[in-house]
């Protein structure tokens, strides 16, 4: 089979045993080897940076939930009717479901009725412009590194900056609106797009599909949504940066992305949250909709706050992400996911169309006493269709991460192939990491793989090189460096960086 | 050119060499046996600096003129000291001719020799390899990634040829070989014997003392050496057992 | 039909304290007693058991199942074909589970070593062996194997002593002769290696012609001391209708390696079922198999591999090919104990389904409770790749031969696990009759 850990090429050696010369005549200082493990050790205790939150005044909803409070974030919204009433029939539905309880996390049952569902920082109705919007919320997204203004913004990507449960503001929109392209918070689409939110909304992730998605059929507020016209290349990446700031309430964004015919786009996601001792709820849906030919490329780096060293506080991330392909059309999901206390989370593809292709790329970290329990669901429905599953996980502290992931060939999907490789490095003795792939092939044409590894980097390995020679510093970025690189590499130039940036503040910034 | 005196090493608090000495010069070849928990692996691991054991003051260990025990992992290497170990550890990406090149250009420059570039290192490990009887594509493969356990242990006795030390400790290298590759690895150690080289062979099973002929048989029993004795110490073991020793030792207190 | 299949293993038992009790050791005795007391306390097997999930138990509810096989013996002719003509072997022979001397052979053997019946060893030299071991790998698995401990009576029994290492295979062969009704056979088989000793034992269980079906009910416990090599090669080649249920459990001590191969090649129902302890530290178990489907045949493989000290090594490496409206199960589990540190284990299947009504489950499993370890697992179920047939007619093979040579070519590199060379060879032999061109 085939290599369990990393692929390294002998070349790095000789790198960086040139680097070992130089360190060579320090003073010996204890042992190496157990010096690099402490650092090891260290991962779980890398500070969160984004922790700071923005004092604002707040318009926020008392807590609690009930059919008065979806009519009152509905009538909130100005939206129409038929979509209060979506809200109630969710709702109702909600009232009558249970919390899932199969995934391999452990936490208190978040009290619905203690959290507030809907918080928007006070200011004006719909800003024309940035110079109506209060500069602290400009700031704000400015010290996350998301500036909005026209000098400064982002050239090459359009942002959409979500704070707490409203949209704040969307750049370049008039270069997109040139080309056909609709990027705007969906409560905005909601009013000026109706006849295409109705087609499209719940069509993928029907309002009742599961627990959370119930609940954000509900209440969701804001969020974003993209309609890229039949043939339209979408010139730029589009970006939605979630900021959750306010104290006990929940983020229920919801995210629909439609290409038509032909299209192509390309969406990045980021997400980062004060720390708080308390546990906060984000139940996000996103719906992808590839018409014939389409592709949606979907990245998320997602860093919520993550808890504390004791595993108080961080968010708890119960996501419901699904796309539907059409004849020949493509969807790619990437995510880093490096942030949120439990993680709860299964972007999916149904290839519903012949010829249609579905990816999954995953890294997923846990630190701390984080918890992981991500993967993705591949159905095969039409002729020819074809999968991919990459999924890395790295497990550090005391955190613990699970694979899950369905691959279900349905007997239309006559030649359907699909691969999946999962594997996991484990980081310190203290974490833990599972597999739990499903396959369900219920038609003979179709070839399906599963590989799955779990590995350690582990003292032995560190004390072998140093017998022969080798600083286990370098052992420990050898056998990290390129684990990821399979996913890293399908992420957009701009993210790949961010996001191993943010890989490497966790782990090799630590072993130097 | 080793000279172990009252040796005493504990693993989590739990005192495991209990006062061993020891000493050997250059050439020969000692065996170093014992029933299960003696204290083997330890004295191995103690000896190439390995972490995890607290070495107790009084204990003496003296190699080439050097206090062994002052010195990291890397620099007994290069003092010539090799360990050959029981469970080789996997290098994924890293390929066994690139890891040796490294490590021997880092010995021959703690030597002050020039370093082998690629080429006259490739030729150097050619050559090597074919003196112990490796198949020449082991040198492009990962570090033991993927290697049966009989070729592991050769790759073992391959890096010994390579980094040629003055002191090989061979830490249970029988253990888990079939016949077969019991007897190409037993041939590799007995072309590397020379009258500048000295054998340590840590074992368990008397079986390995048929292809390698020790000059001294030691007994480890309870963290120290309890009997020394000439190759036929081994025949009365393979015949007898510990039972004898543990009760000697044991009934002298 | 769940009730009937404890209904019969009860009437059975209750028919079977008949065995015969005179010269008996007392650890068989003990073992029939515990298995008569498993036995009034279980259920019948039903799919809600993890291990029997995916396995048709239809064809085990067979009331005439209950009728223990009556002794008989065989002319030597009749038998002939499924034994190895190296003369060197020593071949021990079994006829519906009844050692028969009159059909082995045994002269090569060296005197420190037994091959033969267990009831015959039970009384010989080995018989303290015999006795020291028997019944200390087996846990309390199943209906099937509580039958089997109730119903002890004979099978197979080698020793190896201390460093000791054979250099021919010892061969096994256990035939399945059909009676006038549905008949049951219960071989156990007891296989010890002591210290630094190596061995390599085959295991043919074949089944001649006839009208009603045999039921093997195997239960094999083998143990292997410090240093030792096991080289084992089971095939089962019963009739169209013969039913192959084993149990089969080996203990490992330190540094001791296994290679085991399961070959499943016809039977109407085949289950092998395999648990490894690793018990002591630096142990190396590769268990490989192939099972071959057609008709309406179901081949189930469930294994254990339980890695309980560190160093261990494990590999599990099965294919199957199925036509028809076969059914194959695969089933492995790899159990990684805390402290079992630097445990390496691999695990793969691969189906080739030459049909569109053939079926796999397949299920590879990991559970890991110790944290410096190196695991992976796959598994695949697919028809021959196009592209590979494509390839072969692109260089002008016709597409029935490209698609002969790529379904071969599938079976064939499971056997490279096989070190027997004649063992090897007749499986590959079998494997080109089977996928002959069919023109």
């Amino acid at each position: 089979m085939r290599s369990a850990t990393n692929d390294n090429s002998g070349n790095r050696l000789t790198q960086m045993s040139s680097k070992d010369e130089q360190i060579d005549g320090t003073p010996y200082e204890g042992s190496r080897v157990e010096q690099s493990n402490r650092e090891v050790a260290d991962l779980a205790g890398q500070e969160y940076k984004y922790g700071w939150s923005t004092d604002i005044e707040s318009d926020t909803f008392a807590r609690g939930l009930n059919e008065d409070v979806v009519r009152a974030i509905s009538a909130r919204k100005g939206e129409p009717e038929w979509m209060t009433e979506w809200r109630l029939q969710a709702y109702r539905a909600w009232c009558g479901m249970q919390e899932p309880t199969w995934a391999k996390v452990r936490y208190a049952r978040p009290d619905f009725q203690a959290i507030s569902y809907y918080s928007a920082p006070k200011q004006q109705e719909n800003p024309k412009s940035l110079d109506e919007m209060d500069p602290k919320l400009i700031e704000t997204f400015e010290k996350l590194g998301i500036p909005l203004n026209e000098q400064k913004r982002l050239t090459g990507v359009a942002v959409d900056a979500v704070f707490d449960s409203v949209s704040v503001a969307t750049t370049h929109r008039d270069i997109l609106g040139k080309k056909g392209i609709i990027f705007c918070p969906i409560s905005e689409a909601l009013r000026e797009h109706p006849e295409l939110v109705k087609k499209y909304l719940g069509s993928v992730v029907p309002r009742g599909d599961n627990f959370y998605a119930a609940l954000n059929s509900a209440v969701f507020s804001d969020g974003s949504f993209v309609y890229i016209p039949k043939g339209v290349k979408c010139p730029m990446d589009l970006s939605t940066y979630f900021r959750i700031n306010a104290a006990q309430t929940g983020q229920f964004e919801r995210t629909l992305i439609v290409a038509d015919e032909g299209a192509q786009v390309s969406y990045l996601e980021g997400c980062t949250a004060p720390k708080r001792d308390e546990n906060q709820l984000h139940a996000a849906v996103v719906e992808l909709v590839a018409h014939a030919g389409a592709t949606i490329r979907y990245s998320t780096v997602q860093n919520w706050y993550a808890g504390d060293e004791e595993g108080r506080g961080g968010i708890y991330n119960f996501v419901t992400k699904r796309g539907r392909c059409e004849e020949n059309a493509r969807i790619s999901w990437t995510q880093v996911e490096t942030g949120s206390a439990i993680t709860w989370k299964y972007p999916s593809c149904i290839l519903k169309g012949d010829n249609a292709v579905g990816e999954f790329y995953s890294v997923a970290l846990t630190k701390g006493c984080q918890q992981a329990d991500t993967g993705t669901k591949m159905l095969h429905v039409g002729k020819n269709t074809r999968s991919t599953i990459i999924a890395k996980t790295i497990s550090a502290g005391r955190g613990d991460s699970s694979y899950r992931g369905l691959v279900h060939v349905a007997p239309t999907a006559a030649n359907a192939r699909s691969y999946t490789q999962c594997d996991s490095l484990l980081i310190g003795s203290q974490c833990g990491a599972h597999t739990f792939p499903y396959l369900d092939v219920r038609q003979p044409s179709a070839s399906v793989e599963h590989e799955a590894s779990t590995s350690k980097i582990s003292e032995e390995q560190l004390f072998y090189c140093q017998s022969r020679g080798i600083r286990p510093e370098n052992a420990i970025s050898m056998v990290v460096n390129g684990f990821c690189k399979e996913v890293f590499d399908h992420l957009p130039m701009e993210f790949a960086v961010e996001a191993s940036k943010l890989l490497s503040v966790s782990l090799e910034g630590s072993v130097g | 050119m080793l000279e172990i005196k009252d040796l005493r090493a504990a693993v989590n608090g739990v005192e495991i060499l209990r006062g061993l000495n020891f000493s050997a010069n250059a050439g020969e070849v000692h065996a170093i046996m014992g029933p299960n928990g003696s204290g083997k692996s330890t004295f191995a691991h103690v000896l190439s600096g390995k972490a995890g054991y607290e070495v107790l003051p009084g204990s003496q260990v003296r190699f080439q003129g050097r206090d062994l025990l002052e010195l990291p992992a890397e620099e007994r290497a290069r003092l010539g000291l090799f360990l050959a170990f029981q469970y080789p550890v996997e290098i994924p990406g890293v390929t066994n001719a690139n890891f040796l090149q490294t490590a021997a250009n880092e010995i021959r420059e703690s030597r002050g020799l020039d370093k082998l570039d690629a080429l006259d290192f490739g030729d150097f490990l050619r050559e090597k390899m074919a003196y112990v009887n490796v198949n020449p594509v082991m040198a492009d493969r990962f570090v033991n990634h993927g290697f049966s356990g009989g070729e592991k242990k050769r790759n073992e006795i391959l890096q010994l040829a390579v980094l040629e030390p003055s002191l090989a400790i061979l830490d249970e290298t029988d253990s888990g070989l079939d016949i077969d590759a019991l007897r190409i690895v037993s041939e590799g150690v007995n072309k590397l014997r020379s009258p500048d080289r000295t054998f340590i062979l840590v074992t368990h099973y008397q079986r390995l003392l048929s292809y390698v002929e020790p000059d001294f048989v030691h007994v480890l029993y309870k963290g120290q050496i309890v009997k020394s004795g000439g190759k036929d110490l081994a025949l009365e073991l393979e015949d007898k057992g510990y039972d004898w020793i543990k009760e000697e030792v044991d009934s002298n207190g | 039909m769940a009730e009937m299949l404890i209904a019969w293993p009860k009437a059975l038992v209750r028919e079977g304290r008949e065995l015969p009790t005179s010269g008996v050791p007392g650890v068989v005795t003990q073992l029939r007693a515990a298995g008569v007391t498993q036995l009034d306390g279980m259920t019948a097997p039903h799919k809600g058991q993890e291990e029997f999930r995916h396995t048709n138990l239809t064809a085990l509810a067979e009331p005439l199942f209950r009728t223990l096989a009556r002794p008989a013996t065989l002319a030597h002719e009749s038998i002939a074909s499924w034994l190895y003509p190296d003369a060197a072997w020593a071949q021990i022979v079994f006829v519906n589970g009844v050692y028969c001397p009159a059909l082995s052979t045994r002269r090569s053997l060296p005197e420190t070593v037994y091959a033969g019946g267990l009831a015959e060893g039970w009384t010989g030299s080995h018989a303290a062996t015999l006795e020291a071991h028997l019944g200390s790998c087996l846990g309390a698995r199943s209906t099937f194997t509580a039958l089997n401990s109730a119903l002890l009576q004979d099978g197979a029994f080698v020793h190896v002593p201390r460093n000791t290492v054979l250099s021919a295979p010892i061969h096994c062969l256990f035939i399945s002769l059909p009676q006038e009704t549905p008949v049951s056979v219960h071989p156990r088989n007891l296989f010890v290696v002591d210290e630094g000793s190596e061995v390599s034992i085959l295991c043919t269980y074949a089944g001649l012609a006839g009208k009603n079906p045999v039921l093997t009910n195997l239960v094999e416990e083998t143990v292997l001391g410090a240093n030792t090599r096991l080289d084992y090669c089971k095939v089962v080649q019963e009739n169209a209708i013969g039913c192959h249920l084993s149990t089969h459990e080996v203990r490992q001590e330190r540094d001791s390696r296994q290679n085991a191969f399961f070959a499943s090649l016809s039977g109407g129902l085949v289950r092998n079922q395999a648990y490894t302890r690793l018990a002591g530290e630096g142990t190396q178990c590769h268990v490989s198999g192939l099972y071959l489907c057609d008709g309406q045949r179901t081949v189930d493989n469930y294994l254990h591999i339980a890695h309980e000290q560190p160093h261990g090594e494990s590999r599990i490496f099965f294919k199957g090919i199925l036509e028809d409206d076969s059914r194959a199960v695969f089933l492995g589990k790899v159990h990684v104990f805390p402290g079992a540190q630097q445990t390496d284990s691999e695990q793969l299947n691969n189906n080739l389904l030459l049909s569109e009504r053939a079926r796999v489950n397949t299920k590879p499993q990991l559970e890991i409770y110790a944290d410096d370890v190196k695991c992976t697992h796959g598994a695949t179920v697919g028809p021959p790749a196009e592209e590979s047939v494509f390839y072969l007619r692109s260089r002008g093979i016709s597409e029935s031969t490209a698609r002969g040579m790529l379904t071969r070519g599938f079976a064939e590199e499971t056997l490279e696990a096989i070190r027997c060379d004649e063992a090897r060879g007749r499986l590959a032999g079998h494997i080109l009759d089977k996928y002959q061109v069919k023109r």
